[in-house]
């Protein structure tokens, strides 16, 4: 009954043999005695596309290394994976986490190996002024040293329907700036025929916690939200924070404001036509362009016009590439250069324009915006205009917090309650706040060791 | 009950045990004896260092609110499931028994819902119940009620408890039917000659015959609804909203997630052990004097 | 029944059709979905009447795979569900019947204790012990492999328990017949028992071949290559994705096509598998 197709300690363990065997055969054929680079990720459909394109290219530009991407599931499975691979001693060279689970990846001294650091090792040139401060912030110590490498980004946008629009009487072209605009727009829309949902939105504390934060230059936490300390405490059940939470609940009644889950498993009543404005990430855009059946645009999140900061600038969503820990110099170098590779700016455009991920490179925002991409594409543009709206404070460089998946879980549990009635916002947020820093707290004492 | 005829062999009994006592102890006992270990531990995800806490993950775990609420949770989901299960089966086998020709290919007809993998029932009835693109969904809504399993926690256990029970009722049909159709008929007769009519004969003699066979459900159906429905659970609301559909198991697997919590999720899983035996015991003991056999 | 029957048996008639048809509801509803476009049933615009989408979905799903999320093809999935279902019936005879053997056939120290030893795992499910099994099998080298797949789900008494019911009740004579045969253990075992246990070893089959085809989280957790994953487990995946759409015909489509090896088997082997779901149990 036993089957082990790949052998989970495959990879780097079969290298001996393999370069022994393979040196012995160079002898005969000109074989390639080439490291193997096992890169796991979570992308599917056309994003995975790119990934085995890029790999194909890597491979195909030089005789040393070779890169062999795995899907693994989505985000938290592909997490999860590497996590216990590590634990079993056959962990991948590279592996996409997503941004909330940078906490745990950082805090894992020794099970992972930091982008600075092997890419100095390994003679790379390495310049971090190059990278997007906004994108690269998030990833970097508070020093600025980069740990992992950006990969695939996104920012929250406000998707809209121009068609519904239109119909309801509103100027297609001209979306709601603000947050009372965009709850004045929703009560039309509902009137001219969407009763079941005037605007809505996905990853729901992304939208309504994290981003709204950061947006308007409030904190979520202390220590610059985590990034500078494991000390952090939660601090986003504020006053105005509250009052958001309230206008959600109020709204929610009529359902000029509708609940749509905890995750992106709504976002299909955007392009089914039901919602006419859902806040969610800038990597819908490849599905709205597929599936809508209607003229849409998107914006930038809207904001309170009473908060003096705002518009600020956003924190970034998606994925990186971390390299994990106790692999060979070797191996290291090849990932080095893999990642070199994937800086270059024309190939950042290509990423760019194939994924509607953002470009990680200041070169390469430039050289799209050269080209005129955004001309045709204006929703492209969106998120890289949020991102670097404004130079990132300490409320705005990005977060990290640990164990952040059932983090964001609490959270949503009691946004949950206060939108069903169960509980008023400012109850609901407080317990938000106290849950997590239970948590929190517990996460710290397993990490400063 | 011991068998007289026997066999001799010194070693091979125990050569014959290996292969399951081998597998038992690496799969079964090693991990049982892990969680308990683990629950006196506070790890990271990465396995790179540990605490040993003592009972502290314990403590924690009983001052948390969504612990306790899960214990309600399951309690009440196994209720629900137990009484609308068992109801619906009793009724349909009742039908069934009435030596109706067909009674066979009802049989067939009902029972394959079992067959069906508790993940999938979740998802066939997810799909049917969606708020947005559900197709009995609207007709809800045409009734008044704002259906809404995603923020509404009575509609989320409601469906979920219809998924779960929609398997069930096919096992307890089948026991019930059984069960129905071992009662001796000269009982049923000297009831009737008696002068019983059939509702007050089916309550008063019929029903407290099948008493084994409605304890042995109940106590099959809790375990189901303890464990199996994770499935359904997972496939349905994912736990939620606000916690309202995870059990005790549920809340094992989302606290360990990721290398959450692996040592309060581990006291969890030891806690969980312990009221299942202790269920299971109580169950057989005292409940049993009260059936009648 | 003693009373007039006519009116009773209308009465029970219907109700038990309707049972029929609302149990069977869910059931046709998905297979109406599997032969509609995705767009359809996003749009909450599904009639209760098959669309003309059948061929082109079922032939994708079962052989090139859902195009956004799960890219294997049900076909593998179906696969591996088989042998994952396979591995864990066969395994489970096999040790069950060779260990309940042991029990009711010799006499030797500590075997009550064998006895108990085996007997507790009914109480407590895999799901109890997950997390530390998981950690167990990783630590073996097991994730993404048959084998683990497999060996932490037989590990429970179903079986024994239900072969040492039945070889209690095989009347010693046989036995007692063998051995003035000459015959020794081994020959009794094969000639003898094994035929007469072949009902049992059928029922047990039954039950766990669909135990095993529809294991949930036990599969979740250890398998991530998408090529090892369970057509069960391939369903829920397809409905959760990120910055994709929930591809529901072929979600449903996968959701058919899963429920009908156990279903079969549940309907053609149904004396089997009602005794043996009676017999387990007692």
């Amino acid at each position: 009954m036993k089957k082990d197709p790949e052998g989970i300690k495959g990879g780097s363990y079969m290298l001996k043999p393999c370069t022994i065997v393979a040196a012995a055969l160079a002898f005969a054929s000109p074989a390639l005695a080439q490291t193997e680079i096992q890169w796991w990720h979570a992308q599917t459909g056309g994003n995975a596309e790119v990934i085995n394109g890029l790999s194909n290219e890597f491979n195909a530009s030089q005789k040393d290394y070779k890169v062999v991407p795995t899907y693994k599931g989505n985000y938290p499975d592909t997490m999860n994976a590497g996590i216990a691979a590590f634990r079993a001693g056959g962990a991948p060279h590279i592996i996409q986490v997503f941004e909330v689970g940078t906490a745990t990846m950082m805090s894992a001294k020794g099970a992972v190996k930091p982008v600075h650091e092997l890419m100095k090792e390994a003679g790379e040139k390495f310049d971090p002024q190059a990278y997007l401060p906004a994108i690269t912030g998030y990833y970097s110590t508070s020093k600025g040293e980069m740990l992992s490498m950006p990969f695939n980004s996104s920012s929250t946008v406000m998707w809209y329907n121009k068609d519904a629009f239109k119909k309801a009487g509103l100027d297609p072209d001209k979306p709601p700036k603000t947050w009372p605009e965009v709850f004045d727009y929703a009560k039309k829309l509902k009137a001219a025929g969407h009763d079941t949902c005037g605007f809505s939105n996905a990853w729901v504390t992304w939208v309504n916690v994290e981003q709204l934060s950061a947006w308007h230059n409030v904190p979520l936490g202390t220590k610059a939200n985590g990034l500078d300390g494991w000390d952090t405490e939660l601090k986003f059940n504020t006053p105005f924070h509250v009052r958001h939470l309230q206008n959600l609940v109020d709204l929610q009644k009529d359902k000029t404001y509708d609940y749509s889950g905890r995750t992106a498993t709504g976002e299909g009543r955007f392009t089914s036509g039901e919602c006419p404005i859902m806040l969610t990430s800038s990597g819908f855009f490849a599905n709205v362009k597929g599936n809508a059946k209607f003229a849409f645009g998107n914006a930038p999140m809207p904001y309170y016009p009473d908060q003096k900061d705002a518009p600020q600038n956003s924190i970034i969503g998606g994925a990186s590439l971390w390299v994990m820990g106790g692999k060979k110099a070797d191996e290291y170098k090849g990932v080095a250069k893999f990642f070199s590779f994937l800086s270059e700016t024309d190939r950042q455009v290509q990423i760019h324009k194939g994924t509607g991920y953002l470009p990680i490179t200041k070169a390469a925002y430039a050289k799209a915006k050269e080209q005129g991409f955004y001309k045709d594409q204006p929703y492209l543009e969106t998120p890289l205009l949020e991102l670097t709206n404004k130079e990132p404070t300490e409320n705005s460089r990005g977060l990290r917090f640990g164990n952040m998946v059932q983090l964001r879980d609490v959270w949503a549990e009691e946004i949950e309650q206060a939108l069903a009635g169960g509980k008023s916002p400012k109850d609901a947020l407080d317990a938000a706040v106290a849950r997590g820093n239970v948590m929190l707290r517990q996460f710290e004492r397993t990490v400063t060791r | 009950m011991e068998k007289h005829a026997i066999l001799n062999g010194k070693l091979i009994p125990y050569l014959l045990l290996a292969p399951q006592l081998l597998i038992t102890v690496i799969f079964f006992y090693w991990p049982a004896t892990q969680a308990i270990w683990q629950s006196f531990l506070l790890e990271d995800a990465f396995g790179l260092s540990s605490e040993f806490v003592g009972f502290e993950n314990y403590q924690v775990l009983f001052r948390r609110p969504e612990y306790y609420q899960a214990m309600a949770t399951t309690a009440v989901f196994a209720t629900l499931v137990a009484v609308l299960s068992m109801s619906i089966a009793l009724w349909l086998a009742a039908m069934a028994d009435k030596n109706i020709k067909a009674a066979g290919a009802y049989k067939t007809l009902l029972i394959w819902p079992y067959a069906v993998a508790p993940a999938v029932a979740g998802v066939l009835w997810i799909f049917m119940f969606h708020p947005s693109l559900g197709m009995l969904a609207r007709p809800l809504r045409l009734m008044g009620i704002d259906w809404n399993p995603l923020l509404n926690g009575r509609h989320a256990l409601v469906l979920v408890t219809f998924a779960s029970a929609w398997k069930e009722v096919a096992y307890c049909f089948l026991f019930f039917l059984a069960g129905l159709q071992s009662i001796p008929r000269s009982v049923i007769e000297a009831a009737a000659i008696d002068g019983a009519r059939p509702f007050r004969r089916f309550w008063t003699i019929i029903f407290p015959l099948l008493s084994p066979t409605t304890f042995f459900l109940v106590v099959v159906i809790v375990v189901y609804v303890f464990f199996d429905t994770f499935g359904i659970i997972d496939a349905v609301t994912g736990g939620g909203p606000a916690g309202a559909t995870t059990t005790l198991v549920y809340r094992v697997y989302a606290d360990g997630r990721l290398g959450g919590d692996l040592g309060g999720s581990a006291a969890q899983s030891v806690i969980l052990m312990v009221i299942v035996i202790a269920l299971t015991a109580i169950q057989f003991r005292y409940i049993e004097r009260k059936v009648q056999y | 029944m003693v009373e007039s029957r006519r009116y009773r048996n209308i009465g029970a008639y219907t109700v038990l059709s309707l049972g029929v048809l609302i149990f069977a509801f869910p059931v046709y509803v998905a297979i109406i979905a599997s032969t509609h476009e995705n767009a359809t049933i996003m749009n909450g615009n599904m009639p209760l009447l098959p669309g003309g989408q059948a061929a082109e979905n079922y032939y994708r799903t079962i052989f090139l795979g859902g195009v956004r999320s799960a890219r294997e093809p049900v076909g593998n999935m179906m696969l591996n569900s088989f042998i994952v279902a396979m591995g864990i019936a066969v395994g489970k005879i096999f040790i069950s019947i060779l260990s309940a053997f042991a029990i009711v056939y010799y006499r030797f120290p500590l075997r009550k204790a064998a006895f108990w030893v085996i007997f507790i795992t009914l109480m407590l499910p895999i799901e109890v012990r997950i997390y530390p099994t998981y950690k167990i099998v990783a630590d073996l080298g097991l994730l993404d492999t048959y084998t683990g797949l497999i060996l932490p789900l037989i590990a429970s008494a179903t079986g024994t328990l239900l072969f040492r019911q039945f070889f209690m009740t095989v009347p010693d004579e046989l036995l007692e017949a063998s051995k003035m045969d000459g015959a020794g253990a081994f020959r009794f075992f094969k000639d003898t028992l094994l035929p007469l246990s072949l009902t049992t070893m059928a029922a047990l089959f039954v039950i766990q071949f669909i135990y095993g085809w529809n294991q949930y989280l036990w599969p979740l957790l250890i398998t991530t290559r998408d090529d090892m994953q369970t057509v069960v487990i391939g369903i829920k995946k397809l409905l959760t994705t990120q910055d994709a759409l929930s591809e529901w015909h072929t979600a449903m489509t996968t959701a058919v096509l899963a429920m009908i090896p156990p279903v079969l088997v549940v309907l053609l082997m149904q004396r089997l598998f009602v005794k043996g779901l009676v017999e387990t149990e007692k």
